[in-house]
């Protein structure tokens, strides 16, 4: 049984390869002994030992790209390849930005679907089937190909657990990118990174989140406060993301991060269907909400209904006095 | 400048705008279709009203052309549309037919990219993804479909001279991406302060023209959208495991003692 052969889309920044490519990894050996990164950029010599330490056999990468977009080189790149008749059985992506730009792409040059926001997948047959979370995560929805074209899967973060299964490191290839005529005409001329000081967000133990229930922008600081006390990474709902309190990579939820720490304390969060997605994988969950009914108190291990300005000032000061 | 840029001064835009149903009431799945109910009326995605302020500013600072709308609705739906055209787009074109019941993210993209081809438009504008189904595939499919070049979530856009200057969001903090029009562009939530119709608007939105188009006007094939040209299938619907509140008070000006308590038992304190 398993497919003949998977190729997994791989995120690698500063020569540390993304946790999402490790989780896929771990599941994408279960399905196939043939394991094939597909990597856009130039340094796939420095993270083929890690590749292949999780599982996979080899790397095909297309070399530096010069500040072009990731997404449409690789789809273009994967797309000969699979007309070239050396196509795999399944491709599997993280729902990252770029892990959507090459599934959308290349989807549409194969002209085959793209089963999305999987967590979790299996095999019937030949045939992957992707559990999808809809209307918040009460309902999943179990969805299956039924072309006989590659079968392309995009996998939510945090779906699987990665961990390495003491592999060789991969054997790294080229793949070549065609002429990419008008669609390659988009080009990076400058990255910027925030600096964020602290755990991260996705790997912290303790986060620490707030929302609109802060009032202002500048109450933001007493997550800040709480977060360094708890040495938890701080977060936030995307209605305070959409509003500019904080930069979007602080947002838990469908359209941020996927968090499961240990404990996860939501501030003024309402718990939308859109934040509780990003967030009740959560081991241990507190709450403190002022209105009772709040739908954060339906995941909530410990909730609070009290005001915000009140239990956290209490709460900061209980913590600097223990020292 | 390249073929196709916009002549100085007009910028053409079209915006991709979804119908949903209210996400205050999101509805279920249809046990039976296993498609959406779609009962309710629909409202304009508002992950959609960014974009149609993104384009609603770009045109103004180009200093003219115009804001036109695509989208793809069962039954005729205009409800959200009109909300779109209050807030100052001059058009529509609305995809409707029985035939696209049950389309996947590939289908829908290929129906939203026939319409748009229609208008020639200098710049394309997406939400990154829908609020409802959240593939967030469509827009490099549609790119990709139209052969343009794409940059998927932008949180600020500016054109300059035929160019498109983007911040593009990434995993550490975001880009600088410049791309040349004609282009589609995928924007996030939060990246302009979307307005408010104002009466005025909503008066003028009711007579403003909606093109109400099948999929044989578009000339594709019924075949390649629906259920049977998906290439996929739902095979099961099922409840997730629910997850159990635990204990709730109110607070009494103690409630940090509990917070406490509770995490030196978890020992995290």
């Amino acid at each position: 049984m398993g497919l003949s052969k998977v190729w997994v889309f791989g995120e690698a920044a500063d020569g540390k390869v993304a946790t999402i490519t490790l989780e896929i990894l771990a599941k994408a050996r279960e399905l196939s002994d043939d394991v094939t990164v597909i990597y856009g950029g130039g340094d796939a010599p420095a993270i083929a030992a890690t590749l292949g330490a999780h599982g996979a056999t080899s790397v095909l990468a297309t070399g530096d790209l010069g500040g072009g977009l990731l997404g449409v080189a690789v789809a273009s790149a994967l797309a000969a390849v699979i007309a070239a008749g050396d196509g795999p059985a399944a491709i599997l992506l993280g729902t990252t930005q770029d892990g959507r730009d090459v599934a959308g792409r290349l989807s549409v040059k194969i002209d085959a679907p793209v089963i999305t926001n999987v967590v979790d997948l299996e095999l019937a047959g030949d045939k992957i089937v992707g559990t999808e979370p809809v209307f918040g995560g009460v309902t999943n929805v179990k969805t299956t190909f039924t072309t006989d074209k590659p079968q392309i899967v995009l996998v939510r973060p945090k779906s699987f657990a990665a961990e390495p299964s003491g592999g060789a490191p991969a054997a790294v290839g080229v793949l070549a990118v065609p002429d990419l005529g008008a669609t390659g005409g988009a080009k990076v001329t400058s990255r910027f990174v925030e600096e964020a000081t602290g755990p991260k967000l996705d790997e912290a133990a303790v986060v620490v989140s707030g929302g609109r229930g802060l009032g202002e922008s500048g109450n933001y600081a007493l997550i800040e406060t709480l977060a360094k006390l708890l040495k938890a990474a701080p977060g936030a709902s995307r209605a305070i993301v959409d509003a500019g309190w904080v930069p979007y990579s602080y947002q838990v939820g469908q359209t941020g991060k996927v968090v499961k720490p240990s404990v996860y304390l939501a501030a003024g969060i309402s718990g939308a269907t859109q934040h509780l997605v990003g967030m009740k994988g959560s081991k241990n969950i507190i709450a403190i909400n002022k209105d009772g009914e709040a739908p954060i108190f339906g995941v909530a291990d410990l909730g609070i209904v009290g005001d915000v300005h009140k239990v956290l000032p209490k709460l900061i000061e209980a913590l600097q006095a223990r020292g | 400048m390249p073929e196709g840029a916009p002549d100085l001064g007009t910028m053409n835009v079209v915006v991709c705008v979804k119908q949903i149903p209210d996400p205050a009431d999101p509805g279920a799945l249809d046990p039976t279709t296993k498609t959406l109910k779609r009962d309710g009326k629909l409202i304009l995605d508002e992950s959609d009203s960014y974009g149609v302020e993104m384009a609603l500013q770009l045109v103004a600072a180009a200093g003219g052309g115009e804001v036109s709308l695509v989208s793809m609705a069962p039954n005729n739906e205009v409800s959200g549309i009109r909300t779109a055209l209050a807030m100052g787009a001059a058009s529509a074109i609305l995809v409707s037919d029985p035939a696209l019941k049950g389309t996947d993210a590939l289908g829908t993209a290929k129906v939203l990219a026939a319409a748009i081809a229609r208008k020639s438009p200098d710049l394309v504008i997406a939400a990154t993804e829908s609020s409802d189904g959240y593939t967030g595939t469509v827009p490099a499919q549609i790119a990709e479909i139209l052969g343009l070049p794409s940059v998927t979530f932008a949180k600020s856009v500016a054109i300059e001279g035929g160019v498109a200057k983007v911040q593009r969001q990434t995993e550490a903090g975001y880009d600088e991406v410049e791309c040349p029009l004609p282009a589609l562009v995928s924007v996030t939530a939060g990246v302009v302060e979307p307005r408010y119709p104002s009466f005025k608007g909503i008066m003028a939105a009711k007579s403003k023209p909606v093109d109400m188009l099948t999929v044989a006007d578009l000339g594709i094939d019924a075949g390649r959208v629906g259920w049977a040209g998906g290439g996929q299938e739902i095979v099961d619907i099922v409840a997730a495991p629910a997850r159990q509140a635990g204990e709730k008070f109110e607070d009494d000006g103690t409630a940090h003692e509990r917070i406490i308590a509770f995490l030196e038992n978890l020992k995290i304190l």
